[in-house]
């Protein structure tokens, strides 16, 4: 009977049903309450934009050199754009940026190769990235061999720096955090207590008491006429503070895994450094990247405050430029840089991260 | 037993590391002449005492003391590795050996000079607590503001010392206090206070920041004592004797009127204390272990204590801050240099 029914074409929904303006009743404008919360809201964000776009694009003054070229009616972006090859590269020598720019694309290009999936030879240029690429950057930078002129540490500073304190922190941290929340989950009462011990005193003491520590006691405390470069020092507290958080979330990682895996495993007659490596590790490290990146996060930030150990990071910089006699007063500008520099930073290791679940599929979702 | 034998360990480590601290580097001189660079602890930043310009140079008048020792002692003002230090490291520093030369507007008080291991090698800026008024208000002196609202930082020794000058005055004040110095700015423009107060030094940077600079006075009264000057660490003479002799230099040289611009005419005055002072009579740098043309090095690179004044934090600078208490002693002030013969 159905059979002989001929059938309706489809049909197009209602159009007050699709489209943006169905988009804007249904989520907007659903009921009277509704209503009156989306018109305040909009009224809001007119209040906060309007003003932050003339102040920021409209009123700014983009073109000049001095001081005597900002109008003052909004920002001054001369401020930025004269200080800019400091921001990036601090106090560094200006006949030697050259280098300073080498290890800048050298850095940048190796993430990339890393971060895209089509590049081949992904072992090798992680080898290289991880050894060859640190050791060519400290020649480069440092100086002192093959006729480079030397540039001592307490002259870097600026995006260089933030980069290089949180890029060591990072790839420092994570094999030492491995490490720590093995040795935690170990049975041996010896190698299980130094780790416990270790993590929960990084984890006790504030960053900045470690920055401290290691800025004004340390030297107090070694022979004299032997001094710790202090960019060393900020370096290593930074390694084993993060090294401790790091050692939490991998331990937090571990524990989602089914016991039954390691089991499985040894009774296939594998070592312990097999099962880790080859079957717990990889299934674990992949459900922990959203921790992991977030410690990242955090220790990108963090390193501003290094500041306070007199390194002049990007923000130390910023607030160093600010005390030039020639530029007092244009502060928001300069903090207003500062932060769209990390937020840069920040967002786009969050987009990676992010990137990384979905092609693993961590979510289990099936 | 065991606990013994670790106090034994213990107290010899503190017993190195105390002998470490106090006589580290008892050879300054050598060690900066090997290394080439005398190390100099700065500020991580004040206005016209001790900031990076445009092109990564440090400027400043603190930063003008290390060149001056550089000038002195390697013949070359530019070589210096300047370390930003804060307020809490600087000490620290000094007495680890990381620097030589401290040079960051560091008040010369008896706890510092007589409890850290260190030595104060003179004053190069008499700063105080000053005013700031609104040119309207027609106020000329200190003994004016009686009753006045005045904008502090708080937790800075100028909140007590303020408190301290209009009790001892038998006046009243109405103290607005803020937890930054760009509030303290914002409220004295916004006429939250009819005054405001710091520093001298940082009152004139303070000025700057307000849209209307010139609507707004400096007071000359300064009601607080606050000798900043370069300090070295105890133990070393000759390396005191350096630091302080460079700075008595560029006095010297602005009381007999040699300039950067001059010196070099100058190397034939007939004048007595010039030609001592340029090493054309006698070499008055061998007790310090320098060459005879030590100060000749400092005023032809630096220049003398005018020149470095004005330049960094005078009228030749944005802060335009008067000389007042730093001029010379035969014009007013305080700065004041014993002779060299």
């Amino acid at each position: 009977m159905i059979h002989n029914q001929t059938m309706i074409n489809q049909r197009p929904a209602p159009t007050n049903t699709i489209g943006p303006l169905a988009w804007l009743r249904a989520n907007l404008f659903s009921g009277p309450i509704n209503t009156l919360f989306t018109l305040i809201g909009l009224y809001v964000l007119y209040l906060l934009v309007v003003p932050t776009i003339q102040w920021a694009f409209i009123n700014a003054d983009w073109t000049g050199t001095t001081r005597e070229d900002c109008s003052r009616e909004g920002a001054c972006w001369v401020f930025v754009k004269a200080r800019f090859s400091q921001f990036m590269y601090g106090l560094y020598p200006r006949d030697e940026v050259w280098r300073a720019n080498i290890v800048f694309a050298g850095f940048f290009a190796l993430i990339a190769w890393l971060a895209i999936p089509r590049m081949p030879f992904k072992r090798w240029v992680a080898v290289l990235a991880l050894v060859g690429f640190p050791v060519a950057a400290y020649v480069l930078l440092h100086g002192g061999y093959f006729d480079l002129p030397r540039v001592p540490t307490h002259r870097w500073g600026g995006l260089m720096l933030t980069l290089l304190l949180a890029s060591v922190g990072m790839i420092g941290a994570l094999p030492i955090g491995i490490v720590l929340a093995l040795g935690r989950r170990s049975n041996m009462p010896i190698v299980k207590s130094f780790c416990v011990i270790f993590i929960e005193f990084w984890r006790g003491v504030p960053l900045i008491t470690v920055l401290f520590m290691a800025s004004v006691m340390l030297p107090l405390f070694l022979p004299s006429g032997i001094s710790v470069d202090r960019l060393v020092r900020a370096l290593i507290g930074l390694t084993l503070f993060q090294s401790a958080y790091m050692a939490e979330v991998i331990r937090g990682g571990l524990q989602a895994i089914p016991k039954g895996q390691e089991e499985a495993a040894a009774a296939l007659g594998m070592t312990y450094w097999k099962r880790m490596g080859l079957i717990v590790m990889p299934q674990a490290l992949k459900m922990m990247i959203p921790g992991i990146v977030n410690t990242f996060i955090s220790l990108f930030k963090d390193t501003t405050l290094v500041m306070i150990i007199g390194l002049f990071d990007l923000l130390g910089i910023v607030q160093a430029a600010l005390s030039d006699s020639n530029w007092l007063g244009f502060s928001i500008e300069g903090y207003v840089f500062a932060a769209f520099v990390f937020w840069i930073f920040c967002f786009s290791m969050s987009r990676y991260s992010q990137y990384l679940e979905r092609k693993l599929n961590t979510g289990h979702k099936h | 037993m065991l606990t013994k034998k670790h106090l034994v360990l213990l107290a010899s480590a503190g017993v190195v590391t105390l002998a470490g601290t106090s006589t580290a580097n008892a050879a300054t001189l050598e060690d900066t002449v090997e290394r080439g660079a005398v190390q100099c602890g700065v500020s991580d930043g004040l206005p016209g005492f001790s900031a990076p310009d445009g092109d990564g140079n440090w400027q400043g008048l603190d930063v003008d003391v290390c060149r001056a020792v550089a000038a002195a002692v390697l013949g070359d003002a530019d070589a210096v590795n300047y370390i930003s230090l804060n307020a809490v490291e600087r000490f620290t520093a000094l007495q680890s050996g990381e620097v030589d030369v401290l040079s960051r507007n560091t008040t010369w008080t008896t706890t510092r000079d007589t409890t850290l291991g260190l030595n104060f090698a003179g004053v190069n800026f008499y700063d105080g607590i000053g005013f700031m008024v609104s040119r309207d208000l027609g106020i000329s002196g200190a003994d004016e503001l009686d009753g006045a609202a005045i904008c502090i930082q708080t937790g800075t020794t100028t909140e007590l010392n303020v408190a301290d000058y209009f009790r001892a005055n038998d006046m009243q004040f109405d103290p607005i206090v803020f937890d930054t110095s760009e509030q303290t700015v914002g409220g004295f423009q916004a006429g939250r206070c009819d005054v405001l107060t710091s520093d001298t030094s940082q009152l004139a940077a303070l000025r700057i920041q307000l849209d209307d600079p010139e609507g707004a006075v400096i007071l000359p009264d300064i009601i607080s004592k606050e000798p900043l000057g370069p300090v070295v660490r105890q133990g070393d003479d000759t390396w005191f004797n350096i630091v302080k002799w460079s700075l008595f230099a560029m006095l010297n040289a602005e009381e007999y009127g040699v300039t950067s611009e001059n010196v070099d005419d100058m190397t034939s005055s007939e004048n007595p204390d010039i030609a001592r002072l340029l090493g054309q009579d006698g070499n008055y740098g061998e007790g310090m272990g320098l060459e005879a043309d030590w100060a000749y090095n400092i005023i032809s690179q630096v220049g003398n204590y005018a020149e470095s004044f004005e330049r960094n934090v005078g009228m030749g600078s944005p802060l335009e801050i008067e000389r007042g208490a730093n001029a010379l002693w035969n014009q007013g002030g305080f700065q004041y240099a014993p002779p060299i013969r």
